[in-house]
Parts: C-alpha cells; structure tokens; sequence
C-alpha cells in the first residue's frame, strides 16, 4: 500500500500490518512530536485551541459540533479535577470506523488525548471503548502501556511538570452510552441513562466536575493538526467542513469498506472508490450519516457532495459517516422495521415518548411487514414519530423519528402496497 | 457536587477477601485503581464482567450481591446495572454465545438469512440454548463491524463476511 500524504487517522495504514498499531511503527511516522513538543515549550494552550478552531475540525460522532469551539467551553483555569473522555461506543448501525482507529492506530489517539487534556486543563483521560471490542481493546490497553513505559503519559512527563494519566474503560452492550451524558453516568457505575442539559458537562460532568467528551476520530485528528496546521487541514475539506473525514461505506457495494476521503468528496466518487454497485444492481436509496439520520433517494444523492452542509442541503446529516447504500429490489418497509427495532431495543426507557413510543413504531411496522396492515397505519406512525421528536432529553427519540419520517416521505408507496396487498412491491 | 453525583457508598457487613478468589480480587482490583477512591462504583461493569466469565457467562443474585459488597455500593444499584447492559446474562448460558449481528447494514448482505439457518438446522430459537448445551443464541444490535457485514460474534472473537456454511463451521468447531 502506498502512503497516502493527506490521510489522518489512517495515515499509518501502509505499514506492515503486524506491527503498525505498535510505538515505534508510530514513532516512525513522526508520532508524539507534537506532545512532545508542548511537554518541551509549554504553550499557551489558548494558542492550540485557535489552531483547532482554525481547522474547523468538527466532531465526527455525528453531532458535528466544533471541536476547537467546545474545548473553548471548558473553565481551563479554574482549580480542581477536569476531565478529558474519549467517545469510542461506537455503535451506531452502519458505522465502524472508530475501531479501525482503536485497533490499527491507538497511539495516535492516545497523542490526541493528552493534547486535549493539556488544552482543556485535563490531567486524567478515559477511553470509553464498548465491550464487545475485544480486539481494539487490548491494542489499547497494550498501548498505553507501551506510552507510560516510554515516559510519555504519567506524572511531570519527561521533567515538564505537566500531569497526565490515561484509563480504558469498558462497555457492556448499551448503545445509548455513546450519548455524551449517557456515557458520564456509564463511567460512574450506574445505568446509562443521559442527563438532563443544562448544565452541560463542561461545567458539571464525570464525577460532577468539567469534562470534555469528544469522539475518538475527532480526537486521533489532533496531532496531524498540530503538526501539519490548521490551514493545511481546513484546506484538505471545504469551509467550515475541515479535514478528511473517514467515511464507513457498507450495504449494497462491491467494496464495503472505511475511506478516508477529504469532506466535500462527491458522493458519486466515494461509491465508486467501494468498487460501485454490488453486482451491478441499480442504487435505490442512500442513508448518509448512519441509521439515525433522514434517507436519501438515490438519484438525488449521486449529485450530492460529502460534506456537513452539503449533505444537510440535501434534508439529511454527515452524522457519523456511516454510508448506508440500499440497491433496487430491496423492501423499504423492512428496512424501516430493522431501524425501528434498533430503536426500541436500544431506548434507555427514561422519557416516555421515546420508551413508549419506540415500541408503537416497531409493532406497527410488524404488522404491517406481516401483511396485517390496516388503512390507518400509516398516519399512525406519523403521529407518534411527531411525538417524539423534540420531546425527549436525548436525541435518541430524534433518531428513532427521523427514519420514519424519511421513508413515510420517499416510499409511501411501498408502505401502502404492503397494506393494501398484504405482501412487498420487492418481492 | 451535586446529589445526583455523589456516589453510593454503602458498606456491607461482609469480609472482602473471603469474596470471590484471590485472582478475581486482583482483576478487579485493577479497575477499581484508575478511578478516583470514594468512586469505586465506576468498576462495577469491569466486576461483573469478570464475575460473569469466570461463572460460565451468566450472573448469579449471589453474585451481584458479592459485587456489591465488594464495591461497596447498595445491592440495588448492581441490579440496575445488570439488568441495564446487554452483554449481563441473568440466566444460565450454553458452553458458548453465538450473537449475530442483525442491524441494517448486515441485514442488507443476509444476516436474516443467517438467522433461519441456524435455527433450523441446530434446532433453536433466538435467546435459546441449543438441546446439548452447546451455545446460546443470540441476536445483536450492531457490532461495528459493518464493513465486513454480516458479522457474528462467537464469544469474544468477532467473525465477518460470513455465510450460512461458513458460520456452521464456525458452530461445528465449537465445543
């Protein structure tokens, strides 16, 4: 493989597969001259936190928020415990990126954390890694270890007097933990349930003192940043869109695969990178931003540009990057059943519309997929998706409602075909 | 610190070294080390889940109950948690866990398909334990693993890109 100069978090991916998540294959690459750097000359960390805003590196969770701009919320100077949290839940259908970064490349994250903690104040980081990781989490426990016995996390790292410890923490199966407050409540010990906001966690977070959470991509950014600048990374996307952004292609393609590919990448070059349609079948619809986010028609999304605002244009969101592509010929109503499932599985049970209402959705959607249909059903689910949406603490509710919405609008049809005849206008 | 942040302390009537053995002691013991000291409570999933691998994968109330002692957090609290996450198993498991990935973009490349196979052939429902003891069915909310779709993982090794064959050779080789 050739080293691709413009790639981030996948820039270590030429090297030998065996040993590329390894210290020295990192070191070899430039690795940790950026924290090394700042444990060396002690900069305003005001001046960094201008570098990321300047990049408009913006969070690759999905929420899309300014990275540099949330560090900025943080009471830097204030005494006491902060906090830097690293989102690695990843889970959100569609999406698996964040593992990629975990398993092949964990220094570099590890670089970026403790970049964030100095910005922030931090002195102590955590990994939140889901539990059924098990493969990224021992290359991150390995790592760690390997940056302590190198003298680069620990206590007045290499003589600087600048503290940082760095802790994994384990998942156990809960999607709604990669919900920031979720995750908090996750670290504590207790159910994941997400916390009512205000106050936002950079004034009261993990152990109700400020933290910052970001997502592990965002994070694994940093020092490419750092050491290339923000300009030069601003420049590789589009305004206000910086960077390269790894893009999860899956579904219906003949390559399924993570690109990393520069933001404002045409949606059109990014299929065909995933070696185009799977089998040559026709592209039906497109779910640009993993499962939470509204569905794209096909044709409309092959003049589409891969980029926050662009994609945002077109009624749907970047999200977390996750490229679901569905070919013709598949039922769009079992699609909708599979999201609302999720839905309902994963709901915390907190807020009422999203418990209840998840449940409507997917047993109306049953029966519909069952041939048991009635002619109501379809005002029905547009009742309750309403419901919830924007009555909820979390934006799990907003996932949950958003796909219905999406198909109701682009695939009525199928929906009221099923009903009528009691069996799918695919099959 | 606000009340919904302080932590649980509560301290059971019970001796610590006489709960669990000494090996599982020390495994938790080095979670509860990377959390500040009054918040020992931030080790209880790493506690249940070493609990639960070392009890053929499932959770006792007994042994909720020791956890909770050992963290020192009220028994109510270690139920929640338990009964909250995915991966706890409250009831006894097969030998082995097979968890299948059915969320969308592994339901798009066959993962329903899967789904059948394995019932018909090995005679089991979804959350069931096959008649031998073998393994215990399950089906996943999404792996992370869509790239590779369909993907299952066969207890703590993931598995992708597989089709009805090559996951029953996967379930043939378990024990």
């Amino acid at each position: 493989m050739v080293p691709n100069q413009n790639s981030v978090c996948f820039r270590n991916m030429h090297l030998d597969a065996s040993t590329r998540h390894t210290l020295d294959a990192y070191r070899s690459l430039g690795g940790y001259v950026q924290w090394e750097k700042i444990l060396r000359e002690r900069p305003d960390p005001a001046d960094i936190i201008e570098e990321i805003k300047l990049s408009a590196l913006r969070g690759r969770g999905g929420a899309g928020f300014p990275t540099g701009l949330k560090w900025s919320f943080m009471p830097r100077t204030v005494p006491g415990q902060k906090y830097i949290v690293c989102n690695s839940d990843e889970g959100e259908p569609g999406t698996c990126k964040d593992r990629d970064i975990l398993r092949y490349n964990p220094h570099q994250l590890i670089e970026g954390m403790a970049i964030a903690g100095y910005c922030i104040g931090a002195t102590v980081g955590y990994n939140y890694i889901r539990g059924e990781f098990y493969e990224p989490i021992q290359r991150c426990e390995e790592a760690i270890r390997e940056a302590y016995a190198a003298g680069l996390l620990g206590k007045d790292i290499q003589g600087s007097g600048v503290d940082f410890d760095l802790f994994n923490h384990l998942g156990a199966g809960a999607y709604i933990c990669g919900e920031e407050t979720a995750l908090l409540e996750s670290i504590e010990g207790k159910k994941g349930q997400p916390r009512f906001k205000p106050p936002f966690p950079a004034q009261v977070g993990l152990y109700g003192r400020p933290t910052t959470i970001n997502n592990t991509e965002s994070l694994a950014s940093i020092p490419v940043i750092l050491e290339k600048g923000g300009k030069w990374f601003l420049e590789q996307g589009r305004p206000n869109n910086g960077g390269p952004k790894l893009f999860s292609v899956t579904g219906h393609v003949a390559r399924p695969d993570n690109f990393e590919v520069p933001l404002g990448t045409p949606f059109r070059a990014l299929l065909e990178l995933a070696g185009g349609m799977k089998d040559g079948r026709r592209l039906k619809a497109v779910i640009p931003g993993g499962s939470s986010v509204p569905v794209v028609p096909g044709d409309v999304m092959m003049d589409v540009d891969m980029d926050y605002d662009s994609i945002a244009k077109a009624g749907s969101m970047l999200g977390s990057g996750a490229v679901i592509v569905i070919a013709e010929g598949t039922c769009m109503v079992k699609v909708l059943h599979n999201l609302s499932h999720f839905y309902m599985h994963e709901s915390c049970g907190q807020c009422t519309p999203c418990r209840e209402g998840t449940g409507w959705l997917e047993r109306v959607l049953r029966r519909i997929l069952d041939g048991k249909g009635r002619p109501g059903d379809l005002d029905l689910l547009d009742s309750v998706a309403g419901r919830i949406g924007g009555r909820t603490i979390c934006a799990l509710g907003d996932a949950a409602a958003m796909p219905v919405q999406s198909f109701l609008k682009h695939y009525r049809h199928e929906f009221e075909h099923l009903i009528e005849h009691g069996q799918s206008m695919a099959a | 610190m606000s009340f919904r942040n302080a932590p649980l302390a509560v301290i059971h009537d019970r001796d610590k070294s006489t709960l669990f053995t000494a090996e599982i002691r020390e495994q938790i013991d080095v979670w509860i080390a990377k959390y500040p000291a009054e918040w020992k409570q931030s080790a209880v999933m790493p506690a249940l889940t070493i609990v639960q691998d070392a009890n053929g994968g499932w959770l006792t109330p007994e042994l909720m109950n020791d956890v909770a002692a050992y963290l020192d957090m009220p028994e109510v609290s270690v139920y929640e948690v338990a009964t909250f996450y995915g991966m706890y198993d409250l009831e006894p498991q097969g030998r082995h866990k097979v968890c299948v990935c059915n969320s969308v973009s592994c339901l798009l490349l066959g993962s329903a398909e899967l789904i059948e196979h394995v019932e018909h052939k090995y005679d089991v429902r979804l959350g069931e334990t096959t008649a031998d003891g073998r393994f215990t069915f399950k089906e996943v909310e999404c792996l992370g693993a869509c790239r590779h779709a369909p993907a299952v993982l066969v207890d703590k090794t993931y598995h992708e890109n597989l089709s009805p064959q090559a996951l029953d050779k996967l379930i043939d080789e378990l024990e």
